[in-house]
């Protein structure tokens, strides 16, 4: 084992510094194939990465790349050569230190192909480009190792698995490179380890001291929260009241939308003019630019964000930071509140804020589990299939291959290890020929066999489309949001377009804190004017609703249990006895269903605590089955925790509807049609190229040539319903916005334990549902009728008769 | 049948669910925008191979409305195959079905931009046809009268409840009648865009197809 070069333990020394256990550890660990270092933000995480690349490049000097640093963010990407920089330059080592992201310039990205830096800072996207040009192997000769930033986050994408793709064909290109992964505090260290090793390699997993626990507590408010909602606004002054008392305070929201409510709430109580901020993915990159810049400099007092913010950039002092709404996953939270001082050693400081009654109990059942380091999360399964599609694309535009090598290569990364070569088959099949029942595209083959085996492109231009549309990150349809009549106009940022199709002139919405007034669309842009005097309607945005995880579920329902509640705030632990009085409060070996009267309707409320997106399929699926029975459902909403239905008959025997078998077919009829397996197909039609986003043109949309991607899906589960791709959407959907997995897992659990309370009016637990917002009618019927009772309207209204 | 009736040029004419048009009077069934082989030609330019059922599925649609109406004469109204290739190079079962279809019935292909010369398919090639008070083309002229054309794959868009539901569509006023595409690859204009805004007058009326067609003042 070698020592760390003295001119680095000098600049340690110099700095007054010494080197961490974890960073030594990792240098003793340089030569290994695989590392994995769990260190908290702030633990000097990133030297211990570069640390063995300054070493060897102080010992040996040499030219051409050595190590290659990959991170999910551009803006980390461009940091860390910020942060490098300085060391590098103090050792005294003469090296290129360079960023490639898609902000590269293209002169720069050139000259990288034919004279690349010592270390190369990139992205998974980036990344897999350069290994699709044909002169990859002379770029990448003699890398040594590769650094894979945030790792945990990548893991749970498909981000992750295309880089574990582009690394697998990069080992084969450069067989002694070694890896690394730095990771935030994760359930399940050894995943990642699985993850990222070249597969058999082992990979030793490094902790380092987690320092002291965060100091995590419910922020206490005079007033009551309400009994639903996502706002908060309650909570706005004792807030500001925080935001006073600290230097700077992120305050996290789970949605966009809600960001945006609070952010404008604050505004309006904000009488000091304190600087505060909003940051969210859906803002134009220039605001967001500006908010990280002035947020480094330390001018703001607060940051109202979203996810967008969880990755590690230092954002310097902030020493507070606000969770707003329930956190619906605990490791989450823990990375979020993570992001508060970083100074090493001295406790995070984060509050919770719950949204309304319920997630009260969610908080402290997320505080409880945070306290205990019981952390949550789901197995992601194997790779998935599209992303293997897309990987075979760009092999080929680097030049022909062999399906054996091809194979065995791809099963080396960690997601794709128990592939198997039949599933490799039909992916290799489906990019050469579409892999259709019919045998249609036999003279257009996208990717040949020449007559020594190697696969190629038919058509060699076909690889700058591949290469155009690479990745796995999905730009739902969004449009540019403008202000109207300033010269050029000032970019907002996006809103989705089924959203600006619902907007009529004249209807306001937020974005980016203002109020903005719709006045048209123009050349696929949305044009909007500044209006602060109306109640604004709220912009949808793409931002994933979170499910509350199974581990969270559980212990509210295992709360639930307790003879009383000493933890909760008393109006909480009231409502929840005056439930145990008045019905019962659900438990977690048994399904509680509710069946009472209210406003002329009849309601059933089920409490599978399935998450959001389960207790959404069920709802669709007990609607159906009722429909089938003649129990007459109108329609129904769901939360987290409960699904409630409402219609013309009483539910007097629900254990019919709960078959498993029955739901399962139900399932597979319902999805046929569904527009969440529309949304999936699409997505996975994209990345493993069926579609094309990119043409070399300008974007599709509006024009009449091309079509929906919902059309073929149609066509496929029509005359092909078997297809790889229609497979591959089944898969996606079901673990995804489907979830049926937790259905099953719920049934599962609950046997024959259903317990249906019939009660004259509607109970506690059941009562804020009715507050709920993305109430769902009953489909089919529902939409044509709609469509003819406003057609008859509007004809009217136009003194127009149809014959 | 699900259809919605309408009068045009003193001709009682039926827009079918299907976005087909009927005449009863003449017999007489109209599409347009086949775009047959459209898969193929993407496929052909070093496009994506899509799934290749949309020939298939387009043809089975027609030869449903055929059946369902009797119809004794049949116009395509342009822009039937994707490219005059295309003509060539649809499968042989594709072919047979619409040798099949053309049996017993008088059969008319106008001239699209797509294509635009004589295909080697039975039926008569026009680049536009008159019968009784109509003239059928591809493309709207400025100034005709009486006028069924094709072309622009219109579509229609409509606020109910709190949903936007948008399907191709009819669009028809006093002096033309445009029809939706017809193909099953084919996407569609908003009637709002300034090319078919600017050519509709005052008046005009969309009809939505869809399972349950439905007729509302053209959406601007």
């Amino acid at each position: 084992m070698t020592p760390i070069p003295a001119r680095i333990t000098d600049w340690f020394t110099a700095k007054g510094w010494s080197i961490h256990p974890h960073q030594q550890d990792m240098f003793d660990r340089a030569q290994d194939p695989a590392t994995l270092l769990i260190a908290p933000t702030g633990g000097g995480k990133t030297m211990a990465g570069f640390l063995p690349t300054l070493a060897e490049l102080a010992d040996r000097p040499r030219d051409g790349l050595h190590t290659i640093y990959v991170s999910p963010l551009k803006a980390l990407a461009a940091d860390i050569r910020r942060n490098l920089r300085g060391p590098a330059d103090e050792i005294g080592l003469p090296i290129r230190i360079e960023d490639r992201t898609g902000d590269t310039s293209a002169t720069q990205k050139k000259r990288q192909r034919v004279d690349p830096p010592h270390i190369l800072l990139t992205t998974p996207e980036s990344l897999a480009l350069l290994t699709s040009y044909e002169d990859a192997p002379r770029m990448f000769t003699g890398v040594q190792r590769i650094i894979v930033d945030e790792i945990h986050a990548l893991a749970e994408s498909k981000r992750g698995d295309q880089l574990m793709l582009a690394l697998a064909r990069l080992q084969s290109l450069c067989p002694d490179l070694r890896r690394v992964g730095l990771s935030a505090t994760v359930e399940d260290p050894a995943a990642i380890a699985r993850f990222l090793a070249r597969h058999p390699d082992p990979c030793q997993i490094i902790q380092a001291d987690p320092g002291p626990d965060p100091d995590i507590r419910m922020l206490e408010t005079q007033e009551m929260p309400p009994w639903s909602g996502g706002g908060a606004a309650y909570s706005i002054p004792t807030v500001l009241k925080q935001i006073k008392q600290h230097k700077t305070t992120l305050i996290f929201h789970n949605t966009r939308a809600q960001a945006e409510i609070f952010f404008h709430n604050l505004w309006l109580a904000n009488d000091d003019a304190l600087p505060i901020g909003i940051h969210h993915g859906s803002l134009d990159r220039q605001q967001r630019e500006r908010v990280e810049a002035a947020m480094v400099r330390g001018d703001l007092r607060a940051i109202v964000c979203t996810g967008s913010l969880d990755l590690g950039i230092d954002w310097g002092d902030v020493d507070l930071v606000i969770q707003i709404g329930a956190p619906k996953n605990v490791k989450r939270l823990v990375q979020r509140i993570g992001r508060a001082n970083h100074r090493y050693n001295a406790p995070s400081k984060a509050l919770l804020v719950p949204a309304n009654r319920f997630e009260v109990v969610e908080c402290v059942a997320a505080l409880e589990a945070a306290k205990a380091h019981d952390l949550d999360g789901e197995p992601r399964g194997p790779g998935p299939r599209d992303v293997l599609c897309q990987h075979i694309l760009i092999a080929a535009a680097a030049g022909p291959f062999q399906a054996d090598a091809l194979f065995a290569e791809m099963t080396a990364a960690g997601p794709y290890a128990r592939l198997t070569r039949a599933e490799f088959d039909a992916c290799l099949t489906f990019c050469a020929t579409g892999g259709y029942a019919l045998r249609a595209y036999d003279r257009w083959q996208r990717l040949q066999q020449r007559p020594d085996g190697q696969w190629q492109l038919r058509d060699p231009r076909a690889a700058q489309r591949i290469r155009m549309n690479l990745g796995t990150i999905q730009d739902t349809d969004t449009l540019k949001v403008r202000l109207k009549r300033n010269r050029g106009g000032k970019p907002l940022g996006e809103v989705e377009e089924a959203f600006a199709a619902s907007l009529t002139p004249g209807d306001t919405f937020l974005i980016g804190g203002q109020i903005v007034r719709y006045e048209g669309l123009r050349e696929m842009v949305v044009e909007v004017s500044r209006r602060a005097d109306r109640k604004p309607k709220i912009a949808t945005f793409s931002g994933t609703k979170f499910a509350t995880s199974t581990q969270l579920s559980d212990r509210i329902l295992r709360m639930f249990a307790q003879p009383d509640w000493p933890q909760l705030p008393s109006h909480t632990a009231e409502w929840l006895a005056l439930q145990r009085d008045m019905s019962r409060l659900p438990h977690r070996d048994r399904l509680l269903i509710e069946s009472f009267p209210n406003d002329g309707r009849e309601h059933l409320c089920v409490y599978g605590f399935a998450g959001r997106n389960a207790q959404q399929t069920l709802g669709l699926l007990l609607t159906k089955r009722m429909e089938e029975t003649g129990l007459a459902p109108l329609g129904f909403v769901a939360t987290d925790y409960a699904t409630l239905i409402w219609g013309l008959d009483a539910v007097t025997d629900p254990r019919p509807l709960f078959q498993p078998d029955a739901l399962r077919d139900g399932l597979e009829i319902w999805l046929a049609g569904n527009a969440v397996m529309k949304r999936t197909f699409r997505a996975s039609a994209t990345i493993a190229g069926l579609i094309e986003r990119n043409t070399g043109g300008q974007r599709k949309s509006g024009r009449q040539a091309t079509f929906s991607s919902d059309i073929l899906y149609d066509t496929l589960l029509k005359y092909d319903p078997e297809h790889l791709l229609m497979q591959i959407t089944r898969e996606e959907a079901m673990r995804g916005l489907v979830d049926f997995g937790r259905i099953e897992d719920m049934l599962a659990r609950i046997g024959d334990r259903i317990d249906l309370i019939r009660l004259d009016r509607v109970s506690p637990l059941a009562a804020p549902l009715f507050l709920e917002v993305g109430k769902i009618p009953v489909k089919g019927a529902a939409e044509e009728r709609l469509l003819a009772e406003e057609s008859e309207r509007l004809l009217r209204a136009a003194g127009l008769a149809a014959s | 049948m699900n259809k919605v009736t309408f009068s045009f040029a003193d001709q009682t004419l039926f827009a079918l669910a299907s976005g087909a048009l009927w005449w009863p009077d003449k017999c007489l069934l109209c599409v347009s925008d086949l775009h047959l082989g459209k898969s193929e030609r993407l496929a052909r330019r070093g496009g994506p191979t899509l799934p290749p059922y949309d020939s298939q599925d387009t043809l089975t649609r027609l030869a449903a409305d055929i059946a369902r109406t009797g119809a004794e004469t049949v116009i395509c109204l342009g822009d039937s195959f994707d490219d005059l290739d295309a003509s060539v190079a649809i499968g042989a079962a594709e072919k047979q079905n619409i040798i099949t279809l053309q049996a017993g019935r008088r059969w008319i292909w106008i001239e699209g931009n797509h294509d635009p010369g004589p295909i080697d398919l039975g039926g008569a090639h026009l680049s536009e046809y008159m019968l009784g008070p109509l003239t059928f083309r591809h493309i709207a002229q400025h100034g005709a009268r009486a006028e069924v054309s094709g072309h622009f794959h219109p579509k229609a868009r409509l606020r109910a409840g709190n949903r936007s539901i948008t399907r191709p569509a009819f669009l028809v006023d006093d002096t033309r009648l445009i029809l939706p595409a017809y193909g099953t690859y084919t996407g569609g204009l908003h009637s709002s865009a300034p090319a078919l805004n600017g050519l509709m007058g005052e008046r005009a009326l969309a009809i939505l197809t869809g399972p349950q067609p439905q007729i509302i003042p053209m959406p601007r």
